[in-house]
């Protein structure tokens, strides 16, 4: 097992929350204890990196100049942050978070009276956002849609994580694109079209994630928004499979290709990756799902609403719980749950068994969701 | 430090020493307990470190809160006794737990 980073694997989720916050010490991100690779006879390296595959002599060459064997390989690359391109980027103070490295970098600037600009209102810019106003900090957001979560949440989900950060004193700047960061060494401010500049001490920037595919293409594996791989999380090499965001694989549930960012996406297709590789067949057929922690509200999105016709609310506009249910010709293709487990457990089985839920009976908030489950 | 016990549904036992400040749940991972998946982490937001606690255990591992008590709604077979293992903290008090493991997570 080979990972560019110093680290043994870990999860990310905390990083951009208790991580962050300083609340877990960091030997408990890891995934496994040091003796689960020894004891399955897992030589684990670290802080190496792949820097070619070649596939006619079945081998890797390492950046240590050596080469490794092997019968079958994996590919678990990831998806790292995307990058800015814009003036002052290079500046000291301009922060990214993938990495547990990032997310220590990020700690000790999250101090009361700093000034912090976030770029991007994804996941990963609002937990910041939530983590930093907790800490004290003056915030601001700018997000060049015209919606925070557009890219993964519904309008109304939108609104309640605008209310909500507004209402937690965060300045959330909508249709505001970054023209570039300001500074002599360090950043001092970040620059809008149009020319406002907005005072900072610290930037991050969270304007998501782009596959790591270029070992793979450059390996002449298809790749395509992603490592392309069958059901089975095979690629169209048939000793190479590949896991996890970096992937784009078919989608059984909603008949179509996708690439996800997600923890459950990474866990549930390593399985399958795992069970090929040990000669069982299994087919990655799961529903996808995601959650988000910010200042003590729970999103968990279950299933994704692309394509739906109909759209159902269920809870008052302005109230802590919330769930929408995203449906297409009847069938439920997805639904959002602020701070509102049952409707989330509910949801990913009636996503799962390709149900048709009574929209009446989702948008009764009196209403027994279990009974749809009947 | 504290011990705890986890027993599989098979009857296997698992008696491991866990760091106080730590979940069940991540005393489970750190000495390889079988059976807790944790898939979440330790967010509450998934139900795969479900555990049934032990009777003479439930009055110092207390009740779960509302978050948890939902999700639990919806584990495998909770029963009165169910909790997320990532949601006890282990203390000194806690020196002896005994929890079962459920047939399935999630």
């Amino acid at each position: 097992m080979l990972g560019e980073e110093a680290l043994p694997p870990y999860q990310r989720p905390p990083l951009s929350k208790a991580f962050l916050q300083g609340d877990l010490v960091e030997d408990r991100l890891y995934l496994k204890p040091p003796a689960f690779y020894e004891k399955g006879a897992i030589d684990l390296r670290t802080g190496v990196s792949v820097v070619a595959i070649d596939r006619a002599a079945r081998e890797v060459a390492l950046s240590s100049g050596e080469s490794l064997a092997y019968d079958k390989l994996l590919l678990a690359t990831g998806a790292p942050p995307r990058r800015l391109s814009c003036p002052g980027t290079e500046l000291s103070g301009v922060h990214y978070l993938r990495t547990a490295a990032d997310s220590k970098a990020l700690r000790p600037v999250l101090a009361a009276g700093r000034r912090l600009v976030v770029v991007g209102a994804g996941y990963i810019g609002l937990e910041v956002a939530a983590v930093a106003r907790k800490a004290g900090l003056e915030v601001t957001v700018i997000e060049a849609m015209d919606r925070v979560l557009k890219r993964v949440a519904c309008p109304p989900v939108s609104q309640f994580y605008e209310a909500l950060h507004r209402s937690r004193g965060v300045d959330l700047r909508l249709d505001a694109r970054l023209a570039g960061f300001e500074g002599v060494d360090k950043v001092e401010a970040a620059r809008l079209e149009g020319g406002e500049t907005i005072s900072c001490d610290t930037a991050l920037v969270g304007v998501g994630a782009a596959p790591a595919t270029s070992l793979a293409e450059a390996a002449g594996l298809r790749v395509d928004n992603g490592v392309w791989v069958d059901e089975s999380a095979r690629t169209d090499d048939p000793a190479i499979w590949a896991a996890g965001d970096c992937t784009n694989f078919p989608s059984p549930l909603y008949g179509r290709r996708m690439r996800l960012e997600s923890v459950p996406n990474a866990i549930d297709q390593a399985k399958t990756a795992a069970a090929g590789m040990a000669g069982k067949r299994a087919v990655y057929d799961t529903v996808p799902w995601f959650w988000s922690d910010q200042y003590e509200v729970k999103l968990q999105t279950a299933g994704l609403g692309e394509g739906a016709d109909t759209v159902v609310m269920r809870g008052e506009p302005g109230a802590l719980k919330l769930s929408v249910w995203h449906l297409k010709g009847g069938r439920l293709l997805a639904v959002d749950a602020i701070n509102d487990i049952p409707a989330f457990a509910v949801g990913k089985r009636l996503i799962a068994a390709k149900a048709a839920p009574d929209p009446k009976t989702l948008a009764d908030p009196a209403s027994d969701l279990k009974s749809l489950l009947a | 430090m504290p011990k705890i016990t986890y027993i599989e549904q098979n009857g296997t036992e698992h008696v491991v020493e866990a760091d106080i400040g730590l979940s069940v749940m991540e005393a489970a991972i750190r000495n390889m307990v079988p059976g807790i998946d944790a898939d979440c982490g330790g967010a509450c937001a998934c139900a795969t470190c479900h555990v049934y606690v032990d009777e003479a255990w439930r009055e110092k591992t207390g009740k779960p809160q509302a978050m948890e008590e939902s999700m639990l709604d919806f584990a495998y077979e909770p029963k009165e006794n169910s909790r997320l293992s990532c949601q006890i903290t282990v203390t000194a008090d806690l020196d002896g737990l005994v929890v079962r493991l459920p047939e399935f997570q999630g």
